[in-house]
C-alpha cells in the first residue's frame, strides 16, 4: 500500500482534470460521482497507509517512508526532486484531508446542486485536495511550497466563486495578496534553509539542524521567516483579516479550506519543521505570544458579530491562536490534536451554519433567525454538538485538547494560562450565543423565509452526523495520563517530535495541578454557556440593528477593532498613491516622455531642417559654396 | 612679362563688368571681350590650336547661342529683378572667403614654380594631334558620341509637342 | 613667336593660379548674386574657362600635352552642356514665362 502513495494526489487531479474540462458536457450526477469518487478513493488508500504506519508503530519501530517519484531540478548543487514522504504526522494529516474533505464533497452536492458553476466548483474543490495532499505529502520544502501556493490559488478561486459580486472578488483578492506576503516569508526562508544545510529534504536538513547550538541566528531568522509564512497561511496578527472577509464563497469552501484543512497548513509547517523552532526559543516565544494575541483578539471582536459565517470565522482565527500558543510552549503534539479536534468541530460547525443559511433562503443574520430547533432538528443536534465540544466542555473532544494546551502553557507561564483561560471564556459565550440566536426563541425572519423553512437533504445531513459522531468521541484519541489514559496521539507522533522533546524535555506537571486546571476550564465553560443561556433565551435579547450607535467597548469588537482600517490607512493608501506618482510622474512624465520625446525631437529637428530645402536654387548653391571652402579650409590647413 | 599683367588685369576687369551688369545683353558682350582676353593668354602660353579653338568654338558658337536665347526671350531690358541686398552681401563674402581659402591652400601647398620649360612646341596643332590620335584616341571618339547626344537631347527638349501646344 | 614665347615664361606659375582663382572666384560670386538663369550659366561658363587656362598653363611648364588635351574635351562638353542647359531653360520659359530662379522652387520641402 505504501507504493501507492503517488495515486493519493493523483486521483484529485485526475478529478479536477475531468471536471474541469467536461464542465458544460457532464451531467450533474456524473461530476458530483465523479469528485467524491476519486476523494473517497484517496481517502481509502490514506486508510490503507495509516494502517501500515499504525503497526509499525505498533511494534514499536519509527515508520517513516519516503517515496521518489521523480527528478525535477538538478541545477548545480540544487537537486530538487517530487518525492513524498510518510510518516505519522502526515499520515494523520492524509486521514483528515482526504476524510473530511470527502465529507464536504458529498454536502456539496446538496449544497450547489441549484448553481450555475457546479462542475466548477467541484473541479476547484479537487484541485485544493490535490494540493494540499502535495503540502502534506511533500518530503521537502519545494514541493510544500508547491502545495502551500497551490492551495492560496484554490482559495483565491473558490472564495471568488461568485465572481460577479466585485464585493466577492475584492475578498479573494485579500486573501490571496495576504497569503503572498507569507509566501515571500516562505521563500526567504526556504533560500536560507538551502543555502545553510546545502539541501531542501527533510531527512537531510533535520539531522544536520539537530546538530546546531540552542539560539543560532542563522536558525532565528530561518524560523521567523517560517513564521510569517504561517501567519499569512492560518491567519494570525498581522496578517488575519482575510479570513473574516473570505466567507464571502460557499460554506462548502469555508468549512474546508478555512476550517480543516488550509488554515492549519502553518501548523502543520512548524509541526513539521519543530527541531528548528526547538533551537529558536525566542521565535517560539513570539509564536505563542502571538498565538495568544490573535485568539483574545479574535474572541473579542466574535462577541458582537451578527453574521453567523462571521463569528464562525472569528472563531477559526481564535482557535488557530490556540494552537500556535500550543506550539510555542512546545506543546506539538498538544497543538497537532488541536488541530484534528478544530477540525472536525469547525467544519462541523461550518456545515450545519451552511445548512441553516440554505433553509433560510441565503439569510445570514442571526437577528433574524430564531426558533429554528423545531424547523431543522438534525441541524440544531449536530451543531449542539459541535458547540459544546468547541467550548470545551468534557467528555467531548475540544476539552481534551484545549486542555493539553493549557496544561502546557501553564507549565511554561501563568500568565499565558490566564490569557488562554480568558479566551476560553469569551469562546463558550459566543458559541453559545450563537446557537441560542439562531435556534431558540421565536422567529424572526421575514414570512417567506418562514414558507421555505425545511430540513436539508440527505446529502447534507448525513456529513454532519458524521462530523458530530466524530466531534464527541475525537477527544478519546489522546486522554492524558491525569484522567487514566493511553495518551495515544502523543505515542504515535512521537518519533516526529523526538529531536524536539530530547532537546528541551518534557514539561510535566502534578496530577493534582492537571485536575484543578481541567475542573477549572470545564466549570468555566458551563458557566459562561449559562450566562449566555440567561442572556438570549430567558431575556430573549436582540442584538442591536447596524444603524444603532454602539459605545466603547461594543463598538470596538463591532468594529473589528479597526484593524482594517489601520491597514488601509498605513499601508494601502501609501501603496496607493506611490503606485500613483509613479504612474504619472514616473511612468508617463518620464519614461514615456523619453521615448515620446525622442519621437518629438526628431519630428522637430525634421520639421527644422526641411526648411533648408528651399527649392531655391541659389541658395543651394551658395551651401555648397560654403561647404567647399570649409573643406578646403580643413584639409589644407589641418589635414 | 608685361603684356601678361595686362591681359590679366583685362580680363578681371571685363569679367567684373560681366557679373555687374545690369542689362544681360550687355552681359553677354563683356563676357566676349573677357573669352578674347583669355584667347591671347593661350597664344602668349603658345597653346595655338587651343587659342584658335577658344576663339572659333566658345565665341563663335557659344557666345552666339546665349545671344540667341537672350533675344528669343526677350530679354533684352533690364527685367528682372535683382536679389535683395543681403543675399548679395553674403555672395560676395562666400566668394572672397572661397578666394582666401584657394590661396592660402595653394601658398602652404607650395607649389613650386617650374621657370625652365623643355619642351616650348607641344602646343602646336601637329604635336597636339599626335598626342591626340595616339593616347587620347578613345575619349576622342566618345566626345563625338557626346555631341551627337547633346544635339539630339537638345532637338527634342526644345521641339514643340504637337498634341499639347 | 620664340621671343614673345621665352619673354612670357617668365611668368611664375603662382601668378598664373593666383589669377585663375581669381577669375574662378569671379564666376562663383556671379552665381550666386544673379537671379537670371541665363547669366549664371555664363558665370559658369567663366569658371571652366579659368580651368582651362590653369590647366593650359600647367601643361606650358611642365611640357606635358595631356593637360592641352583635356583643356579639348573640357571645351567640347561645355559646348553640349551650352547646348543642353539652353534647351531646358527654353522649355522652362515657356512653362513659366520667367527665367528668374527664384520661381523655379517647386522642389520645396
Amino acid at each position: 500500500m505504501i507504493d501507492l502513495i503517488w495515486l493519493i494526489p493523483l486521483l484529485p487531479l485526475v478529478g479536477f482534470l475531468v471536471n474541469g474540462l467536461g464542465r458544460n458536457v457532464l451531467p450533474k450526477s456524473l461530476v458530483g460521482v465523479v469528485g467524491c469518487g476519486v476523494v473517497l478513493i484517496s481517502f481509502l488508500l490514506s486508510c490503507g497507509v495509516f494502517s501500515t504506519i499504525y503497526t509499525l508503530r505498533q511494534a514499536g519501530e519509527s515508520a517513516t517512508f519516503t517515496q521518489p517519484v521523480f527528478d525535477w531540478i538538478g541545477a548545480g548543487s540544487a537537486q530538487v526532486s517530487l518525492s513524498f514522504l510518510v510518516d505519522p504526522l502526515s499520515a494523520v494529516m492524509l486521514l483528515i484531508v482526504t476524510g473530511i474533505g470527502f465529507l464536504i464533497h458529498v454536502y456539496s452536492i446538496g449544497y450547489m446542486q441549484h448553481d450555475a458553476g457546479f462542475a466548477k466548483f467541484f473541479a476547484y474543490l479537487n484541485l485544493f485536495i490535490f494540493f494540499m495532499l502535495l503540502l502534506v505529502l511533500g518530503s521537502n520544502y519545494i514541493v510544500m511550497f508547491i502545495g502551500w501556493e497551490g492551495v492560496g490559488l484554490c482559495s483565491y478561486l473558490l472564495i471568488g466563486f461568485w465572481f460577479k459580486n466585485s464585493s466577492y472578488a475584492s475578498a479573494a483578492k485579500k486573501a490571496f495578496v495576504m497569503n503572498r506576503i507569507g509566501d515571500l516569508g516562505f521563500l526567504i526562508a526556504v533560500f536560507a534553509i538551502f543555502a545553510t544545510f546545502g539541501t531542501f529534504e527533510f531527512a537531510g536538513i533535520f539531522p544536520q539542524a539537530a546538530n546546531m547550538t540552542m539560539g543560532d541566528t542563522t536558525l532565528l531568522l530561518i524560523t521567523l521567516l517560517l513564521f510569517v509564512a504561517a501567519t499569512g497561511k492560518s491567519a494570525q496578527i498581522p496578517l488575519f483579516t482575510w479570513l473574516p472577509d473570505a466567507m464571502a464563497g460557499p460554506t462548502p469552501v469555508s468549512a474546508l479550506i478555512h476550517a480543516a484543512t488550509m488554515v492549519t497548513a502553518g501548523i502543520y509547517m512548524i509541526a513539521r519543521s519543530n527541531i528548528l523552532f526547538t533551537l529558536s526559543p525566542i521565535t517560539l516565544q513570539i509564536v505563542a505570544a502571538i498565538g495568544i494575541c490573535t485568539a483574545l483578539l479574535a474572541a473579542a471582536i466574535a462577541v458582537t458579530q451578527n453574521d453567523i459565517k462571521k463569528v464562525l470565522a472569528y472563531s477559526t482565527v481564535s482557535q488557530l491562536g490556540y494552537m500556535f500558543l500550543g506550539l510555542g510552549v512546545g506543546a506539538f503534539t498538544g497543538a497537532f490534536f488541536h488541530v484534528i479536534t478544530h477540525a472536525f468541530f469547525k467544519a462541523l460547525l461550518f456545515l450545519g451554519a451552511g445548512s441553516v443559511i440554505h433553509a433560510m433562503s441565503d439569510e445570514q443574520d442571526m437577528r433574524n433567525m430564531g426558533g429554528l430547533k423545531k424547523h431543522l432538528p438534525v441541524t440544531y443536534l449536530t451543531m449542539l454538538i459541535g458547540t459544546v465540544a468547541i467550548a470545551g466542555i468534557p467528555p467531548l473532544s475540544g476539552f481534551f485538547s484545549k486542555d493539553e494546551i493549557l496544561a502546557h502553557a501553564f507549565a511554561h507561564s501563568k500568565v499565558l494560562w490566564v490569557l488562554g483561560f480568558m479566551g476560553a471564556l469569551f469562546t463558550a459565550f459566543y458559541m453559545f450565543r450563537m446557537l441560542f440566536l439562531t435556534f431558540f426563541g421565536q422567529f424572526r425572519g421575514t414570512s417567506a423565509q418562514a414558507s421555505h423553512l425545511h430540513e436539508s437533504p440527505p446529502t447534507m445531513t448525513v456529513p454532519l452526523v458524521v462530523l458530530a459522531v466524530l466531534a464527541a468521541l475525537g477527544g478519546f484519541l489522546n486522554v492524558p495520563a491525569a484522567l487514566g489514559g493511553q495518551h495515544a496521539l502523543a505515542n504515535f507522533l512521537a518519533p516526529v517530535f523526538a529531536e524536539s522533546v530530547e532537546k528541551v524535555g518534557e514539561a510535566h506537571l502534578e496530577h493534582s495541578t492537571e485536575y484543578v486546571l481541567m475542573g477549572i476550564s470545564a466549570l468555566a465553560a458551563i458557566v459562561m454557556a449559562v450566562v449566555a443561556y440567561r442572556q438570549y433565551v430567558s431575556k430573549a435579547v436582540v442584538p442591536v440593528a447596524d444603524d444603532v450607535p454602539r459605545s466603547g467597548l461594543s463598538r470596538l469588537s463591532y468594529r473589528k477593532f479597526y484593524v482594517d482600517e489601520l491597514y488601509d490607512t498605513l499601508i494601502v493608501r501609501p501603496l496607493n498613491a506611490l503606485s500613483v506618482f509613479f504612474y504619472r510622474k514616473v511612468d508617463r512624465g518620464g519614461i514615456d516622455g523619453v521615448v515620446n520625446g525622442l519621437g518629438s525631437a526628431t519630428g522637430e529637428s525634421g520639421k527644422g531642417i526641411r526648411l533648408l530645402q528651399s527649392g531655391n536654387v541659389g541658395f543651394y548653391i551658395f551651401m555648397m559654396v560654403i561647404a567647399v571652402v570649409a573643406l578646403l579650409a580643413y584639409g589644407v590647413f589641418n589635414g | 612679362m608685361s603684356i601678361f599683367y595686362f591681359v590679366a588685369f583685362l580680363s578681371i576687369f571685363f569679367a567684373l563688368m560681366t557679373i555687374f551688369a545690369k542689362n544681360p545683353v550687355h552681359s553677354v558682350l563683356y563676357l566676349v571681350i573677357t573669352f578674347f582676353t583669355f584667347t591671347i593668354h593661350y597664344i602668349l602660353l603658345n597653346a595655338q590650336f587651343l587659342a584658335i579653338v577658344n576663339f572659333i568654338v566658345y565665341m563663335g558658337a557659344i557666345m552666339v547661342l546665349f545671344l540667341f536665347v537672350l533675344m528669343l526671350l526677350n530679354l533684352n531690358k533690364d527685367t528682372e529683378p535683382l536679389k535683395s541686398n543681403l543675399v548679395k552681401v553674403m555672395g560676395v563674402i562666400a566668394g572672397m572667403c572661397l578666394l582666401v581659402t584657394l590661396a592660402g591652400s595653394f601658398r602652404v601647398l607650395q607649389a613650386t614654380g617650374v621657370d625652365i620649360v623643355e619642351n616650348t612646341e607641344i602646343g602646336l596643332v601637329g604635336n597636339l594631334g599626335k598626342v591626340l590620335f595616339s593616347e587620347f584616341l578613345l575619349p576622342f571618339e566618345i566626345s563625338s558620341i557626346l555631341l551627337l547626344t547633346a544635339m539630339v537631347g537638345a532637338v527634342l527638349l526644345a521641339k514643340n509637342d504637337p498634341k499639347n501646344a | 613667336m620664340e621671343t614673345i614665347v621665352q619673354e612670357i615664361q617668365g611668368v611664375p606659375l603662382n601668378h598664373y593660379i593666383l589669377f585663375c582663382s581669381l577669375i574662378f572666384t569671379i564666376g562663383v560670386i556671379g552665381v550666386l548674386i544673379r537671379r537670371n538663369v541665363i547669366i549664371i550659366m555664363m558665370s559658369i561658363e567663366l569658371m571652366l574657362n579659368s580651368v582651362n587656362l590653369l590647366l593650359t598653363a600647367f601643361s606650358a611648364h611642365s611640357g606635358d600635352p595631356s593637360g592641352q588635351v583635356f583643356v579639348f574635351f573640357i571645351m567640347a562638353l561645355a559646348a553640349a552642356e551650352v547646348a543642353v542647359g539652353l534647351a531646358i531653360i527654353v522649355m522652362v520659359y515657356r512653362n513659366t514665362r520667367s527665367v528668374d530662379i527664384n520661381a523655379l522652387n517647386r522642389l520645396r520641402g
